[in-house]
């Protein structure tokens, strides 16, 4: 963004071309032929979709409609899965944050040395299957799992808790998932924070809460913002965790979507949730462009 | 430590900073080996040092960003003992800055007034006056990073000075600066001082940063404070060869003591020339034949091609010569071998100009010019 386009070597442009042909193809591309299904009419045929355009009499006619958005936006039912996603990408996200900064915040004030291993552990599970380590949970969480074995053992609870098949498993299992995406942005971030500006606010007077609220919050605030955003955006759309440990209740677009192309067999409509749902994931990135900017150009 | 604190915080002659055997380790390394320092009141104070000699440490301790192993350390009459930085009336400006990125400069300079809880319209009365003190009046709602270095310097500065503290540490706060911006700012770091008052403790590395800016200088060498005292004193009276070296150069000669006449001796180099000591020498009349270590200073030398007329006159030949403006550097190679070196000043028709290397010349200097250092 800062320099132009003139003046850029060979080896710059080559980057930034290959950069942009990957963009195009599998990006912009894609995006284009999912709005173009979205405004195909529906067809009992395979493909279930009718043309576009035909010629009639040697007049070529357009056969667009907006019908799979106008029921996107007016039936409740996909109206109450978006916000049933939303709410439950954003307690997600939240929770997150919650227990990755102070994860993260402690890995990058541990002694140097220690801190590269302790990282290792943070993505250590993405070293198993994601399917295997969700099956796991489906262990942990039913009746006669460890979970409830110990509950019931010390005698906390008197029947086995039915959390598995919950949406409180959906968010257990999620927040389990995504909070490595969340932890390692923010130690990257605070384990950047120059040591001299935490001892500067303490020799100035700062407790240390005032000095995490003054000083460790908002120079780590990029942090926070892309590794919410890390979570919250693969959870929206999230599928398999709600089909393997959540309920019917737990609507999520994944599922709805899934429904729609492979049950109802309508390609038009599946199209148009996976647009809207793209619209709904650019706001928050939008969102941390303009707050990035805000911030202005303190980052290093 | 005997005066209760009270009578010591009353007495305006007690140091503001007392310390005595100030130890530090980390693991089996030895920092700060038992410092012993009375900082006077309202005085510039220089910690000089090379890199590791203790200096940064020793000031952290002050600060109570690190704790001591042994010791005690007084500020104002109070014990600092178990005394967390921010409890400390003390406060440092980092090499770094350390400014906050995300705050305008009123912000920075209001920081701790904020953290201490003091409410908006005193908060912005003493800013005012911290701005005005830096002459930074204009740039208050600028961010760090729209600030020239010595202008950062300045808000840190006042970042600190608005905090009233009864010592400011400065850890060196030039280095940070480019070099032809230096001379400016020492001066106004030392006009502000003049100001308010407020006593400040420099670290440095820098021999002549140390000797423009202070009052006193406490030279450090391997976690001790090896000397202390006004800068011209430590320059002309150096107590050890270490510190002789430190600010600035010096020729040193070993030998033994010799009589030399009623009242008068000199000393009988191991490498060849006889020193006159003259009235300088050392309270000695019992060091007959006893080692001794002097040093003479390169500008108290003077080369002509000529005898110079001093007490001490030696013939060589001129090894080399170097031109650096108003001075030049000469090296004398005696004629038992061993070499002198002398700083000339490079006046109108001064000798140095129609001297070559290779030239006989003679290397003189008055029995005044030479200084005794203990071993």
């Amino acid at each position: 963004m800062k320099a132009g386009a003139a003046g850029l070597s060979l080896v710059e442009r080559l980057t930034i071309g290959i950069l942009l042909a990957w963009l195009l193809a599998f990006l912009a591309l894609p995006i284009a032929a999912v709005g173009a299904l979205a405004i195909h009419p529906v067809q009992d045929s395979i493909p279930p979709v009718g043309a576009l355009f035909t010629t009639a009499g040697g007049q070529l006619q357009f056969h667009g409609t907006a019908r799979a958005f106008r029921m996107v936006f007016t039936d409740g039912l996909y109206l109450h899965a978006f916000a049933s996603a939303l709410l439950n990408a954003a307690l997600t996200a939240l929770a997150c944050v919650a227990i990755g900064f102070p994860f993260a915040y402690a890995i990058a004030r541990a002694p140097a040395r220690h801190r590269n291993f302790y990282v290792l552990l943070a993505v250590l599970p993405f070293w198993t299957s994601f399917l295997l380590r969700a099956y796991a949970w489906i262990g942990m969480l039913r009746d006669s799992g460890p979970l409830n074995g110990a509950l019931l053992g010390l005698g906390l609870i008197e029947q086995p808790l039915p959390i598995l098949y919950s949406p409180a498993a959906v968010l257990l299992v999620m927040v389990y998932s995504y909070l490595p995406f969340f932890v390692l942005p923010m130690y990257a971030v605070l384990e950047k924070l120059p040591a001299d500006l935490l001892a500067a606010a303490a020799d100035l007077g700062a407790r240390p809460w005032y000095v995490f609220r003054t000083v460790t919050v908002p120079l780590s605030f990029t942090g926070i913002a892309s590794g919410a955003i890390l979570v919250f955006v693969p959870a929206l759309g999230e599928y398999v965790i709600p089909e393997l440990v959540g309920n019917s209740d737990t609507l999520m677009i994944g599922g709805i979507l899934w429904d729609e192309f492979f049950q109802n067999r309508d390609w038009p409509l599946a199209a148009a949730i996976a647009l809207v749902t793209f619209g709904l994931l650019m706001l928050p990135a939008l969102l941390l462009r303009r707050s990035l900017a805000q911030l202005g150009g303190f980052q290093r | 430590m005997a005066a209760p604190a009270a009578a010591l915080a009353q007495d305006p002659a007690a140091p503001i900073l007392r310390i005595r055997g100030l130890a530090k380790s980390y693991g089996a390394t030895r920092v700060l080996g038992g410092v012993d320092l009375d900082v006077p009141r309202g005085a510039i104070v220089a910690l000089l040092g090379r890199s590791g000699s203790g200096k940064t440490t020793l000031l952290q301790l002050i600060a109570g960003l690190q704790e001591p192993d042994g010791g005690s350390l007084h500020i104002d009459g109070t014990d600092m003992q178990g005394v967390a930085a921010f409890d400390r009336p003390v406060n440092m400006m980092f090499q770094s800055y350390a400014l906050f990125p995300h705050m305008s400069v009123a912000d920075n300079i209001a920081y701790g007034l904020k953290a201490r809880g003091m409410p908006r319209a005193g908060r912005q009365q003493l800013v005012d006056w911290a701005l005005d003190l830096v002459r930074l009046e204009g740039l208050a709602r600028r961010r760090p990073d729209q600030l020239s270095g010595g202008q950062r310097q300045r808000v840190a500065l006042a970042r600190c000075l608005v905090m009233k503290p009864a010592v400011l540490l400065l850890d060196e706060p030039l280095a940070a600066l480019d070099r032809g911006l230096r001379a400016d700012v020492q001066r106004e770091l030392v006009g502000i001082q003049r100001r308010v008052g407020t006593t400040f403790i420099i670290v440095t590395h820098d021999q002549e940063e140390a000797m423009a800016l202070s009052d006193f200088i406490a030279v450090m060498e391997q976690g001790n404070i090896v000397q202390f005292g006004a800068p011209r004193e430590v320059y002309e009276r150096p107590c050890s060869a270490f510190v002789a070296g430190f600010l600035g150069s010096i020729n040193l000669f070993d030998g033994a003591l010799t009589p030399a006449g009623p009242g008068r001796l000199q000393l009988r180099c191991d490498d060849g020339p006889l020193l006159h000591l003259g009235a300088a020498a050392p309270g000695n009349a019992g060091h007959q034949d006893a080692r001794l270590r002097v040093g003479v200073r390169p500008e108290r030398v003077a080369v002509e091609r000529t005898a110079t007329g001093m007490d001490n006159d030696f013939p060589g030949v001129l090894d080399s010569l170097s031109f650096v403006g108003n001075l030049s550097h000469a090296v004398v190679r005696l004629a038992g071998g061993r070499t002198l070196q002398a700083t000339l000043m490079n006046l109108a028709g001064a000798a140095a100009g129609a001297l070559r290397p290779g030239d006989t010349v003679h290397a003189g200097f008055a029995p005044e010019a030479i200084v005794v250092l203990p071993a």
